[in-house]
């Protein structure tokens, strides 16, 4: 029930986003509940768009970890 | 490339890990965490740095109690058209399971979404169909926004979505367990938001991070814990940022509050929980099957049920025990055979384990 995966909006008609998960799977997705354009990534969960990925705060959490790399061991 | 399973990166964090000496517990709530931990093995590589991580009653199917499923397949029986996520097919009622009725000839389908479910009744106009709506805040704005959006005349929704908070709270409140700090489940915190973690923060004192899955995510939520526990300053951290703001989906959350209501309800394995269940308003009560079928369901005796002899998933949904604790797991209860709930759904800390150890406790 909490499985949710992302996926890249191709077209959005109306609440309906043609989405694609990658390895050629594309399915359409409803965004009723995010505002969202084409080409953002989206968190998917049965069907429905939950979230928008924020790809700033991606970068950050990746940089946040690039960080912990230089911990002085 | 950065990959969020970046073996170098992990063995950083470990290795920091393995400098605190520590001897922790924690717990997840969420079938996708505990997934993770087993299938990276990170949950042995956590035992061997002293950190303990118990699941909790994070996964939906399981901790929906036998007499809502016998609901579904009392409604099933009188001839409705029933459809639910694949994995409320096998958890059994009081005697029998969807999956068995549908062997006796009721009409009980499979959907991948609630939108699947919308279309089964366009397309069959001459029969009412009913969408066994289970899940947390993850899956009930999708039924909110469904039913604001409007749905066939023909179309009602067996409501068993519940609020995930209240759940922790009463967890925390019963004190059964000594936890050291909690690891909130990523995908139902991208709808709530940081509120509800703040309000236990608030009550528990107790340290709380928000993680999302990849193991490169459980390591550090777990590092973040253990510096928090260290230092005595317990907080609310995001980790998962990308997914998870502070204020949550807004629009989701404004859908969830015009369709539902709250309502003390069961939860297995729990005693009642306060204002935890998720009840149609007034405004939708021609689309609540419990309203509109009610002379169907009043024959559904709640008093007489006992749960299956042995079966620990009670105890294990309150993180009290782990699977290899129970002694059914694996032997008499598999994920081809299970008893009990926690080995039915593929969220359930029973069904994972098996799958990913084989029903056998890996030594370390």
């Amino acid at each position: 029930m909490c499985l949710a995966i992302p996926g890249r909006i191709l077209e959005i008609n109306g609440n309906i986003a043609k989405t694609d998960f990658g390895e050629g799977i594309v399915r359409n997705v409803n965004v009723s509940l995010v505002k969202a354009r084409v080409g953002d990534y989206i968190i998917v969960h049965a069907g429905f768009a939950i979230q928008v990925l924020n790809e700033n705060e991606a970068k950050k959490t990746i940089k946040m970890f690039k960080d912990l790399l230089k911990i002085s061991a | 490339m950065f990959k969020f399973k970046d073996p170098q990166l992990a063995n950083r964090i470990i290795d920091e890990l393995r400098k605190m000496n520590l001897n922790i517990r924690l717990m997840h709530a969420c079938g996708t965490h505990q997934d993770t931990l087993i299938k990276s093995g990170l949950n042995s590589v956590f035992e061997k740095l002293g950190v303990e991580i118990r699941q909790g009653p994070g996964c939906p199917i399981c901790v929906t109690p036998a007499n809502e499923i016998e609901e579904a397949i009392t409604l099933a029986e009188h001839g409705l058209t029933l459809t639910v996520f694949g994995d409320a097919m096998r958890v059994t009622g009081f005697s029998k399971s969807l999956y068995d009725a549908r062997a006796e000839g009721c009409d009980v389908r499979i959907v991948y979404s609630i939108g699947d479910a919308v279309k089964i009744a366009e397309e069959n106009p001459g029969k009412n169909v009913v969408f066994l709506a289970i899940g947390f805040e993850t899956t009930a704005p999708a039924t909110a926004s469904t039913l604001i959006h409007g749905v066939p005349e023909n179309f009602y929704i067996l409501s068993s979505h519940r609020y995930f908070p209240p759940a922790l709270d009463t967890l925390l409140s019963l004190g059964e367990i000594r936890l050291d700090g909690l690891i909130q489940p990523g995908h139902v915190s991208v709808i709530t938001g940081l509120s509800p973690y703040y309000a236990l923060l608030k009550k528990y004192n107790i340290p709380q991070v928000i993680a999302g899955f990849e193991p490169l995510d459980m390591l550090l939520a777990v590092y973040s814990l253990s510096k928090q526990i260290i230092a005595c300053s317990p907080k609310v951290e995001n980790e998962y940022t990308r997914a998870v703001t502070d204020e949550g989906n807004l629009l989701a959350k404004e859908y969830m509050t015009k369709v539902f209501e709250p309502y003390d309800v069961v939860w297995r394995g729990f005693p009642v929980i306060k204002s935890s269940g998720m009840r149609l308003r007034k405004a939708f009560k021609d689309k609540d099957a419990r309203i509109v079928f009610a002379d169907f369901l009043k024959d559904v005796d709640t008093q007489h049920y006992e749960e299956p002899k042995g079966c620990r998933c009670n105890e294990i949904l309150r993180g009290l025990v782990d699977s290899f604790d129970c002694p059914l797991f694996g032997n008499k209860c598999t994920p081809e055979h299970p008893v009990g709930p926690c080995m039915v759904s593929v969220e359930g800390n029973c069904n994972i384990n098996y799958r990913y150890t084989g029903g056998k406790k890996l030594k370390i």
